[in-house]
C-alpha cells in the first residue's frame, strides 16, 4: 500500500521531469503533449494507474543500473583508452543473483496486480445493467431494466474529416446519442457484437472489453464524478474502425432518472410517427438523412458501393425490383454478410424513408412510396 | 550475389578446393538451380532486403497519412490494407527470410560443415518465397482489395467479412509456412548431423544454438498457423463454422490458435538476433562471452515459456480470472531469462577492450533498445494494466522496439559483421557509422512518442485520430521518414562493398574467433570440404 501511495507522488514528479527534460526545445502546449496514462475517475482506474506507475519505476530503476554499467564500460573499457580485456567469463554467484533478484521483484509486482484483477472481475450486484452491442460502425446501448434502447454513432461531419472544414474540439470523439449513466452506482456492461469483434473502451473508467459475436462479456464501473467521458473502439473492425467513438455522460441519479423517462417518451413518440401520412418529398428528405448516417459508410453516398466488398445500390436488381424483397433485405439484413438487419436500428418511418430514397435516388427513379405504416406492421 | 564474379577466380584462392571441379554455374540458371548454401543465403538476404523496402514504403504511406489528423492520402479501406500488408511483409518477408539467409551463409561455416544437409530442399525453400509474396502482393490489385484485417487476421473479420482475395492470402500463408518448415528441418539436420568431430554441442557458437532452438519453434508452430488458415478456408468456402458464432462456432478459438502460433513466432524473430549479438559483442569487446552456458539455458527456457504465454495477447477477450492470472504470471516469468541475456551481454562488455565499428554500434543499440522493448513488455504483462494498454499505440511502440531496433538492427549488425567475409572487401566504415546514427535517431524519434500517444489513449490501426494526439504523431512521422531514407545508405554501402576492392583480411576483425574466420576472404564457393580440426 505504501509503495502505491508514494508511487503517486513520484508519478507527478516524473511527468514534470520528463516534460521538461524531453521537450524543453519544443514550443508546446502541455495539454497536447500528454505523456502518461490518465488516472481516470474510478477506483479501478486509479488502481491500474498506480500499478502502471510502480512497474514503470521498477523498469526505470533496472534501466538505470543496467544502462549505467553499460555506459561505464563503453566509456572506460574502450581500446582507445588503452583498456586491456580481462579474462573472466563465468561467475555462478552473480548469475544466480541476477536470476533470483528479478524473480523476487516480479513476485512483489504480481501480488498487487492479482488483487486488482480480482476486483475487476467482480461484476456482482450491479445497480444498473446495460447491454452494449458493437455494430459496423456504431454502438447500441440497451438498458435492460428500463427498456431504453438506442444506437450511438459518430457525428463529426465528413467535411472536417477530409479537411474542408476546421476541425472542432471533439473531433472524432463526438456522437449523436451518448450513453448516460448515474454517478456513484455500480453499472454493469454486458458487451457483445452483431457482426465482427469490436472492443468497448473508455480510458477514464479503465473499462476495455472485447465485443464478440456470440459471446456476452461482463464489465462494470462505478464512476465517481459526473462529466462527459470519451473513448473509442479498440479492436480493428473493418473500414471505419477509427470512426466509432464512445461517449458516456455521467449524471446525478435524479438527472439520470429524468433522462430515462424522456427517452422512453421519445421512443413512444417515434413509433407513433409512422401513423402520419408521408408524401414522397418528405420521405426523400428524411431518407437521404438516414441513408447518409446508416448506409453511406458501405454503399457510399453515390450509391455506387465499393466494388468487391459493398455492392452498388444504384442499378441494383433488388433495389429496382420487387419492393417486398427490398424491404425484407433492409429489415432483416443478410446473415453472414456485412449487410446487417436494420429492423431494430431504425424506426418504421426511417426505414420507409430510406427504402423509398434508395428506390428514387441516383437517377433510377421508380416513383414508388414505401409507407411507414406498412413497415410498422411488419415490425410487429 | 554478394559473392559476385570474383567466384570465378576463387579456385586459386581456395586451398581446400583441391579437386576444383565445381565453381558456380554460369548465367542466370546459377540462381535457379543452385544448391550452394552461400548462393541460397545471398538470395534470401536480397529477397529480404527487397521485402524490407516494400514493407517500408507501406509504412511511410501509413506515417504520411498519420502525419496530421484528418484523411489526406489514403482511404480508410486502403489504409487497413497497408497496415495489414506492412505487418505481414515485415514479419514473413523481411525478418524471417533475413535470418534464414544468415543461417544459410553462416551455420555451415560456423560449425565447419561443407554445406547445409539438404541442399535441394534448401533451394526449394527459397524459391517458394518469391511466388508466395507475389501472390500476396497481387491481392492488392484484386476487386475488393487485399487483406485488410490486420496481420493477426482475427475471424470473423477475416472470414465472413473478408474481401474475396482472402483465399489467395491463405494460399500465400501456406506457401510461406512450407518454406519455413523446410528451412527449419534443414537447419536442425545440419546442426545435429554435420558437425565435425570435436564440435560438441556446448562448443557451438551461440548463433548456431539460437537458430537450432528457433528451428524447433518453427517446426512446432508453423503447422498451427497452417491449421488456422485452413480452418478459415473451410469456413469461407466449405460451409464449416469453426469461427462463426451463428453456426455454433467460436471466434475466440481463432485467437487462441493464432496466438499459440503467434507468441512463439515473436521469439522466432528474436532468438537468432540474440545469437548474432552474442557473436558480435565478444568480438569487439575482445573478451569471451560471459555466461555461455547460461545463455544456452536462458534461450531454451524462453523457447519453452513462449508456448505457455499466448493468451497475454487476449487479456481483454474475457478469459476466466484463473486463466488471466496464469498467463500473467507466465508472461512475467519470461522476463527473467530475457534479463539474464541482457546482463550477460553487459558483463561481456564490462572490463573488455572495446572498439566501436558499425556492427558493434548496432549490437550495443540492440541491447539498449531491445531492453526498452522488454520493459514495455513487462508492463504489458501486468494484466490489469494491459486493459489500458491493449490495442493502443503503446503496444505498437512495444513491438516495434523489439522488432526494429531488435530484430532489424541485429540483422544489420550481422550483415556489416560478415559482409567482409562474404565479399572479401571491407564496407565503408564511415558510411556505416553514419547509417547507424541516422537509423538510431530515426528509430527513437519514430517509436518513442508512440508510448505517449498510446498511454494518452490512441487506439492502433486507425487512419485518423483525435486532435490531442496530433503533435506526437507529427513527430513520429518525421522520424519514420528519416529512418526510411537512411536505409538507402545501407544499400549503397553494401553494393559498393561488393563491387569495390578494399581487400579484407581472413580474420577480418581483430577480436574475431570461430571457424568462419579461418577460411579465406571472400569465402570460397565451397568451404570445409574436409572437416576442420576442432580443439
Ligand atoms: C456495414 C456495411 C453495410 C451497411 C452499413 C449497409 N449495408 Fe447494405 N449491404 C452490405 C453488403 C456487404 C451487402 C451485400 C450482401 C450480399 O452479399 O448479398 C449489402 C446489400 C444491400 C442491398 C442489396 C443490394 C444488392 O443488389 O444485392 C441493399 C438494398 C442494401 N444493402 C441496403 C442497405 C441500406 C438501406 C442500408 C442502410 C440502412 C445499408 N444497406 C447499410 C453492407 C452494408
Ligand atoms: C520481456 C519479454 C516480453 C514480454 C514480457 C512481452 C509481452 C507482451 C505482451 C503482454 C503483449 C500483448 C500486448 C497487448 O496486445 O495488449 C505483447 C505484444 C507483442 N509483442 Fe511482446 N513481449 C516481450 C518480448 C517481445 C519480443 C522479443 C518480441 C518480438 C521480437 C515481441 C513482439 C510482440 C508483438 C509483435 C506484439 C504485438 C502483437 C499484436 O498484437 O499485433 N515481444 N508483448
Ligand atoms: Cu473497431
Ligand atoms: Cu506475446
Amino acid at each position: 500500500m505504501n509503495l502505491i501511495l508514494s508511487a503517486k507522488n513520484l508519478s507527478r514528479i516524473c511527468s514534470y521531469a520528463t516534460v521538461s527534460v524531453l521537450f524543453f526545445t519544443v514550443p508546446t502546449v502541455y495539454a497536447d503533449w500528454q505523456l502518461n496514462m490518465r488516472e481516470g475517475v474510478t477506483e479501478i482506474s486509479r488502481a491500474i494507474y498506480d500499478l502502471h506507475m510502480v512497474i514503470f519505476w521498477i523498469c526505470v530503476a533496472i534501466a538505470i543500473i543496467v544502462f549505467g554499467v553499460m555506459l561505464y564500460s563503453v566509456i572506460y573499457h574502450r581500446k582507445s583508452r588503452g583498456a586491456k580485456a580481462h579474462n573472466f567469463h563465468e561467475n555462478l554467484y552473480v548469475e544466480i543473483a541476477w536470476t533470483v533478484i528479478p524473480m523476487v521483484i516480479l513476485i512483489g509486482m504480481a501480488v498487487p496486480a492479482t488483487g486488482t484483477l480480482i476486483k475487476m472481475y467482480d461484476a456482482r450486484e450491479s445497480d444498473l445493467d446495460i447491454q452494449v452491442t458493437g455494430y459496423q460502425w456504431k454502438w447500441r446501448y440497451q438498458y435492460l431494466e428500463s427498456g431504453v434502447d438506442f444506437f450511438s454513432s459518430l457525428t463529426t461531419p465528413q467535411e472536417q474529416i477530409v479537411g474542408d472544414a476546421e476541425k472542432t474540439e471533439n473531433y472524432l470523439l463526438e456522437v449523436d446519442n451518448p450513453m448516460v449513466i448515474p454517478v456513484g452506482l455500480k453499472v454493469r456492461f454486458l458487451i457483445t457484437a452483431n457482426d465482427v469483434i469490436h472492443s468497448w473502451w473508455v480510458p477514464d473508467f479503465a473499462v476495455k472489453k472485447d465485443a464478440i459475436p456470440g459471446f456476452i462479456n461482463e464489465s462494470w464501473t462505478i464512476v465517481e464524478e459526473p462529466g462527459i467521458y470519451r473513448g473509442q473502439c479498440a479492436e480493428l473492425c473493418g473500414k471505419d474502425h477509427g470512426f466509432m467513438p464512445i461517449v458516456v455522460e455521467v449524471k446525478s441519479k435524479a438527472d439520470f432518472d429524468i433522462w430515462v423517462s424522456e427517452q422512453l417518451l421519445a421512443q413512444a413518440e417515434k413509433a407513433k410517427s409512422a401513423e402520419k401520412r408521408w408524401n414522397l418529398d418528405e420521405l426523400m428528405v428524411l431518407g437521404e438523412e438516414v441513408y447518409t448516417k446508416s448506409c453511406a459508410a458501405c454503399h457510399q453516398a453515390s450509391g455506387e458501393g465499393i466494388p468487391g466488398v459493398f455492392p452498388a445500390l444504384k442499378g441494383s436488381l433488388i433495389v429496382q425490383g420487387d419492393p417486398a424483397a427490398h424491404i425484407n433485405l433492409v429489415l432483416n439484413g443478410k446473415p453472414g454478410t456485412a449487410m446487417q438487419a436494420f429492423i431494430d436500428q431504425l424506426s418504421a418511418t426511417e426505414l420507409a424513408a430510406v427504402i423509398t430514397y434508395e428506390r428514387n435516388a441516383w437517377g433510377d427513379s421508380l416513383g414508388d412510396i414505401i409507407s411507414p405504416s406498412q413497415i410498422a406492421k411488419m415490425k410487429q | 550475389m554478394s559473392t559476385g564474379t570474383e567466384q570465378l577466380v576463387e579456385s586459386e584462392l581456395d586451398t581446400q578446393e583441391a579437386h576444383a571441379h565445381h565453381g558456380p554455374a554460369k548465367g542466370i540458371s546459377r540462381w535457379f538451380l543452385t544448391t550452394n548454401h552461400k548462393d541460397i543465403g545471398s538470395m534470401y538476404l536480397w529477397f529480404s532486403l527487397v521485402m524490407f523496402m516494400t514493407g517500408g514504403c507501406m509504412a511511410l504511406l501509413i506515417r504520411a497519412e498519420l502525419f496530421q489528423p484528418g484523411l489526406q492520402f489514403l482511404e480508410p479501406a486502403f489504409f487497413n490494407q497497408m497496415t495489414t500488408m506492412h505487418g505481414l511483409i515485415m514479419v514473413f518477408g523481411a525478418v524471417m527470410p533475413a535470418f534464414v539467409g544468415l543461417a544459410n551463409w553462416m551455420i555451415p561455416m560456423m560449425i565447419g560443415a561443407p554445406d547445409m544437409a539438404l541442399p535441394r530442399l534448401n533451394n526449394w525453400s527459397f524459391w517458394i518465397l518469391p511466388f508466395a509474396f507475389s501472390i500476396m502482393l497481387m491481392t492488392l490489385f484484386m476487386e475488393g482489395g487485399g487483406p485488410n484485417f490486420g496481420w493477426t487476421f482475427y475471424a470473423p473479420l477475416s472470414t465472413t467479412f473478408a474481401p474475396p482475395s482472402v483465399t489467395y492470402f491463405i494460399f500465400a500463408v501456406h506457401m510461406m509456412g512450407i518454406s519455413s518448415i523446410m528451412g527449419a528441418i534443414n537447419v536442425i539436420v545440419t546442426i545435429l548431423n554435420m558437425r565435425p568431430p570435436g564440435m560438441i554441442m556446448m562448443k557451438l557458437p551461440l548463433f548456431v544454438w539460437t537458430w537450432l532452438i528457433t528451428a524447433f519453434l518453427l517446426i512446432l508452430v508453423m503447422p498451427v498457423l497452417a491449421g488456422v488458415v485452413t480452418m478459415m478456408l473451410m469456413d469461407i468456402h466449405f460451409g464449416t463454422s469453426f469461427f462463426n458464432a451463428a453456426g455454433g462456432g467460436d471466434p475466440v478459438l481463432f485467437q487462441h490458435i493464432f496466438w499459440f502460433f503467434g507468441h512463439p513466432e515473436v521469439y522466432i524473430m528474436i532468438l537468432p538476433a540474440f545469437g548474432i549479438v552474442s557473436e558480435i559483442i565478444p568480438t569487439f569487446a575482445r573478451k569471451k562471452l560471459f555466461g555461455y552456458s547460461s545463455m544456452v539455458y536462458a534461450t531454451s527456457s524462453i523457447a519453452f515459456l513462449s508456448f505457455i504465454v499466448w493468451a497475454h495477447h487476449m487479456f481483454t477477450v474475457g478469459i476466466p480470472l484463473m486463466g488471466e492470472l496464469f498467463f500473467m504470471f507466465a508472461t512475467m516469468l519470461i522476463a527473467v531469462p530475457t534479463g539474464v541475456k541482457v546482463f550477460n551481454w553487459v558483463a561481456t562488455m564490462f572490463r573488455g577492450s572495446m572498439t566501436f565499428e558499425t556492427p558493434m554500434l548496432f549490437a550495443i543499440a540492440f541491447v539498449v533498445l531491445f531492453s526498452i522493448g522488454g520493459f514495455s513488455g513487462l508492463m504489458l504483462a501486468i494484466a490489469p494494466a494491459d486493459f489500458q494498454y491493449h490495442d493502443t499505440y503503446f503496444v505498437v511502440a512495444h513491438f516495434h522496439y523489439v522488432l526494429v531496433p531488435g530484430s532489424i538492427f541485429s540483422i544489420m549488425a550481422g550483415v556489416y559483421y560478415w559482409l567482409p567475409k562474404w565479399t572479401g572487401n571491407y564496407y565503408d566504415e564511415k558510411m556505416g557509422r553514419l547509417h547507424f546514427w541516422l537509423s538510431f535517431v530515426g528509430i527513437n524519434i519514430t517509436f518513442f512518442p508512440m508510448h505517449f500517444v498510446g498511454l494518452a489513449g490512441m487506439p492502433r490501426r486507425v487512419p485518423d485520430y483525435a486532435l490531442q494526439f496530433a503533435d506526437f504523431n507529427a513527430v513520429s512521422s518525421v522520424g519514420a521518414f528519416l529512418f526510411g531514407f537512411s536505409q538507402l545508405l545501407f544499400i549503397y554501402n553494401v553494393v559498393c562493398c561488393i563491387r569495390k576492392r578494399n581487400q579484407a583480411t581472413d580474420r577480418v576483425w581483430e577480436g574475431a574467433h570461430g571457424l568462419e574466420w579461418s577460411v579465406p576472404s571472400p569465402a570460397p564457393y565451397h568451404t570445409f570440404t574436409k572437416p576442420p580440426k576442432v580443439d
